[in-house]
């Protein structure tokens, strides 16, 4: 028996009807940024279903509290709007939960309804109910535009618009923008930058707050997350890189724009070459030099690539998830002489097929990517029916294709709900690259010993 | 092990909860907060529930949405349900659930595992949707044939005014199949209870009784409100199978569309979970004159009353018998669990906040282990299922809920046809049309809350650090780093199944492992625990 039996090869051109996204709404993007600020409580204006979904889906990601309040809108509330509900939270939330930082994002209802939020919130403020050095701040999120990409893209570049700014006391840290990545990446991007001796802002940052410890005694507010004086801060840093163009570009453009940081927007470094231009970046940023211990690192990499190059070589990819993840890894997996020969994402966007085709670059000539709606995961499985792959790389949802195929299956990007590692180990950097490279083999050669006949049953690989 | 003399006095606690509360919000809130009492006769104290959440609340509860597309009709395979707004809500909803489902064949339907969703954009919200939903409704026949497709509508639906139910009457012709909607946008209603009535009501205007066929079996009943998570309803199928009654359809666990058409020939409804489906109890018996009464599978001894329940309506001497029969095998394996397993959990005390049924069921497993529930609450019940129903006339119903249609149901002039008079119930020893709700089951100074919030959540469990906490997937993180387990009873940690006979085993057993987990006690570092003189003294030996 199949789990998705309905599925066949015969591919028609749907219009109306999205089968199995890749991609889900603005607001949670715009939650898990905000939970990557300190002591700051993501707020979801509209009714309290979409706050329930977005908590639910990032606490089975992470397999930790993901707090976050709503305005709890009634019918009554979508018809003269929702002011008085957010005036009403705002205020309770400030005396409950003492946050430092109540970050309002939208959800289709009140943005079909049109509440202006900066006049809710400068009214709170005019109404005494924003405690002194206490901030409310908020990003549109229209869920009917974009993606959760796009969602997570706007809050942090909230995060520029509300806080930076720029004074005379220049600094010479350097501003990352991490992305759309795991608490273990934002952890990993730090050591990396560390380990250069690069002072930075990094932000949004969860780690530390979506991988908290467990001691018995529950932190609220856990101990992770940029401070806001570290955004106000980034104004005056000496540069930005954003990594990840969908998720990072906005803010750092914003942050050239209000406060004069120029900004590089790189590639999430994810496998060798993105990791390598990050690395380097960093080095002409901070003007330093990249210390001996990074190039042994990046060398156990190529060791890997190389010495198992045969078990990757020419194998067909099936990848799904978001533009930032998929063209990184793309290249990563050309760079192993894999195929990436599908690749779909939900998130809309032009720029996306302009970035895949400048990775494929002719190398992969019978790729077929898709972008937007209707660009779903039954219309890469109807692809994979066509003519299989040998691996796939995508969220939890893959493992339905994976078992009906056979076909070995690589958990990345969002969200992870049955599996744990993404929180506590990276796939950024070389050590990432590492790990990677770790999961694609075992997947791949678990399913070889599966399948293989008893006289080919290999003891070494 | 915690002990009744180290908790805080009940009455006492309540205001602690709400203490840090702005004293509007504190006075609102201690309405929805009781300390358990009972009179004689069995009347409990009055407590505030289905009423709105105060915004800016961390609370439990999902939407109208939810509760329809996501509990009532999400555990039926063949229809291919389509959710009409931006994708969010679609995507949340998808496979999220754990209802377990067992087609016939290979070539059975099954779209469970499938997503659908218009996916609306921009454009649509401006110029209106109803043209996508047409085309998708169209390019899901086309791809899929099935016998049925559903129509639910998401938050910005109602306010762009897409008349989905023309739509679906309009698709229903142009493709012979059955299409209808649910007007189920998140902001109805209070909670996802809105959602359940608005389910209950399409099922009931557009599937039920639409298939006359009577079946096999001679003891014909419908199980209702068992949505089969983590299998529960396989094990129920099994029960009722040895038990020699007949299972005619369930709403709506491992169900299918059929089912639910052919639903009106049985001759008795079970229901399981009164918040969730109570209505379709109730419009069936107004329609066709099949009765229905309160079951509980949760629980070895709740399990046995139910099938006894059962057993005594149809008033059949070899029904009886193999039901005796069935509970007397069960019950043997089970004691010898409960004897396992009791002496160490005696005494500890457990608090359950959970959905609109299961804070009351589990309250049986826990105490068939020796357990003590000293805190429970729903998410989005109403009065009758904490005071029972017959606080139902008492029930004002308020702004918020005042728009979730009331079907006005005359019974059938062909298809009524009434099973049996409440006067022949009652010689059976049968309620008729009961649930005595919640709290007459509960202990006398048990705390009752409804809509807990996560702020009082935490302030219960730094009061009374109970030994475990059932709660779901967004509390159980939370509540773990206080290091305390909790039980999500919504998806059973994707464990389970814990109804009947089999399930409570499962469930002892999992209680048991839960409290006794050896990392509870690792939670800090040696150097920590260490006492200061002994460390010095170690230290000054080294
Ligand atoms: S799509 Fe809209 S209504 Fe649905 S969860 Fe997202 S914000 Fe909420
Ligand atoms: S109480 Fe639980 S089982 Fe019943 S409808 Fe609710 S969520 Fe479902």
């Amino acid at each position: 028996m199949t789990l998705l039996r309905h599925t066949t090869a015969d591919v028609k051109e749907r219009s109306g009807l999205t089968i199995n996204p890749a991609k889900t709404c603005q607001p949670i993007g715009a939650m898990y940024a905000a939970l990557g600020v300190r002591n700051c409580l993501p707020h979801s204006h509209g009714s309290q279903g979409c706050c329930a979904y977005h908590r639910s889906t990032l606490t089975r990601h992470y397999k930790e509290p993901v707090m976050a309040a709503t305005s709890s809108f009634t019918e009554g509330s979508s018809v003269f709007g929702g002011q008085s509900n957010l005036l009403q939270a705002i205020e309770n939330i400030f005396t409950i939960y003492k946050p430092d930082i109540i970050a309002v994002h939208t959800t289709c209802l009140s943005e079909t309804i049109g509440d202006d939020i900066p006049q809710i919130i400068a009214k709170a403020k005019e109404e005494g109910k924003i405690p002194a050095g206490k901030f409310v701040i908020h990003v549109n999120t229209p869920s009917y535009v974009g993606s959760h990409v796009v969602g997570f893209s706007g809050m942090v570049k909230s995060l520029v618009d509300y806080f930076a700014v720029a004074t005379d006391d220049k600094r010479r840290t350097i501003n990352i923008i991490p992305g759309w990545v795991e608490p273990s990446d934002m952890r990993e991007i730090r050591r990396l930058t560390a380990a250069l001796g690069v002072e930075t802002i990094i932000f949004p940052d969860t780690s530390d707050v979506l991988d908290a410890p467990q001691t018995g005694q529950r932190q609220f507010y856990p101990d992770g997350g940029t401070p806001v004086e570290s955004l106000r801060k980034a104004g005056d840093s000496l540069s930005t890189i954003a990594l990840g163009l969908s998720a990072s570009g906005a803010a750092a453009r914003a942050l050239d724009a209000k406060c004069k940081v120029p900004c590089d927007i790189l590639e999430l470094p994810i496998g060798l070459r993105a990791t390598d231009r990050f690395i380097d970046a960093l080095r002409r940023a901070a003007r330093v030099h990249v210390p001996e211990a990074l190039n042994r690192e990046r060398g156990r990499l190529v060791d890997v690539m190389s010495d198992m190059h045969q078990y990757f070589y020419n194998k067909r990819v099936a990848l799904w998830g978001d533009p930032d993840q998929l063209v990184a890894l793309s290249e990563f997996l050309i760079d192993l002489d894999m195929r990436p020969v599908y690749v779909v994402t939900g998130t809309p966007g032009r720029e996306f097929e302009a970035r895949m085709a400048r990775v494929l670059a002719g190398k992969i000539s019978e790729a077929k990517v898709r972008q937007g709606s209707c660009a779903d995961m039954f219309l890469m499985h109807q692809w994979i029916k066509e003519q299989p792959v040998d691996l796939l790389i995508g969220n939890t949802y893959g493992k339905y294709i994976a078992r009906d195929e056979n076909i070995p299956f690589v958990r990345h990007g969002f969200p992870i709900m049955d599996r744990v590692g993404h929180s506590y180990f990276p796939t950024v950097g070389y050590q990432g690259g590492l790990r990677l490279l770790e999961k694609i083999l075992d997947a791949v050669l678990a399913h070889k010993d599966r399948e293989s006949s008893e006289e080919s049953f290999e003891l070494v690989m | 092990m915690t002990t009744d003399n180290s908790r805080p006095d009940p009455a006492k606690t309540n205001d602690l909860l709400v203490e840090a509360y702005p004293p509007k919000l504190a006075k609102k809130r201690a309405g929805q907060m009781v300390v358990n009492r009972k009179t004689p006769d069995g009347v409990v104290p009055e407590i505030k529930a289905n009423i709105r959440t105060t915004p800016g609340i961390i609370s439990q509860r999902g939407c109208c949405y939810a509760g329809c597309k996501g509990v009532v009709l999400g555990p039926t395979r063949d229809i291919v349900n389509i959710t009409h707004g931006p994708i969010g809500c679609g995507f949340y909803s998808w496979l999220t659930r754990r209802n377990q489902t067992r087609p016939e064949s290979p070539e059975d339907a099954n779209f469970m595992t499938y997503c659908f969703s218009t996916d609306m954009q921009d454009e649509n919200i401006v110029f209106g949707g109803e043209k996508k939903l047409r085309a998708a409704i169209q390019e899901a026949y086309d791809l899929f044939h099935p016998k049925a497709i559903a129509v639910f509508a998401t938050c910005p639906v109602g306010l762009i005014g897409d008349d989905i139910h023309n739509v679906t009457r309009e698709m229903k012709e142009k493709l012979g199949i059955n299409v209808f909607a649910f007007s189920c946008e998140g902001y109805k209603g209070v909670s996802q209870s809105a959602g359940h009535h608005i389910a209950n009501n399409q099922l009931f205007k557009h599937v039920i009784g639409r298939d006359d066929t009577v079946g096999p079996g001679k003891f014909r009943v419908n199980l209702l409100g068992e949505y089969n998570i983590g299998g529960d309803a396989f094990l129920l199928e099994d029960l009722f199978e040895r038990c020699g009654i007949t299972l005619v359809a369930t709403f709506s666990g491992n169900s299918t569309i059929g089912k639910f058409e052919n639903a009106h020939t049985a001759d008795l409804n079970c229901v399981m979970c009164h918040r969730s489906i109570n209505y379709v109890a109730d419009m069936i018996e107004k329609k066709f004159g099949i009765p229905w009464f309160k079951v509980n599978f949760i629980g070895a001894e709740a399990s046995a009353k139910s099938l006894r329940k059962i057993a005594a309506y149809f008033q059949d001497e070899e029904l009886a018998a193999r039901v005796e029969k069935t509970i007397a095998e069960e019950l043997a394996a089970v004691k010898k669990v409960q004897d396992e397993i009791r002496p160490r959990c005696e005494g500890k005390t457990a608090m359950l906040f959970v959905g609109g049924s299961r804070a009351h069921h589990y309250q049986e497993l826990f105490t068939e282990i020796g357990m003590k529930t000293i805190a429970a609450g729903y998410e989005f019940a109403h009065r009758d299922d904490y005071e029972g129903r017959r606080v139902l006339p008492t029930i004002k119903v308020d702004a918020d809920s005042r728009n979730i249609e009331e079907l006005v149901v005359e019974p059938d002039p062909v298809k009524y046809q009434p099973r049996l008079t409440w006067e022949e119930l009652s010689a059976r020893g049968l309620p008729h049309n009961d649930y005595e709700g919640m709290m007459p089951e509960m202990d006398e100074g048990a705390l009752v809350i409804d809509d807990i919030s996560e702020h009082e959540m935490e302030r219960l469990l730094e009061l009374h650090k109970p030994a475990v906490f059932c709660a779901g997937i967004k509390e159980k993180y939370g509540i773990q780093k206080h290091g305390i387990p909790c039980k999500q009873l919504h998806s059973y940690d994707y464990g389970g199944p814990y109804a009947g006979f089999q399930g409570a085993v499962n469930f002892y057993r999992e209680i048991d492992r839960m409290v006794h987990a050896r990392v509870w006690a690792l939670m800090t570092p040696p150097w920590q625990t260490v006492s200061k003189p002994l460390l010095n003294a170690e230290w000054v030996r080294a």
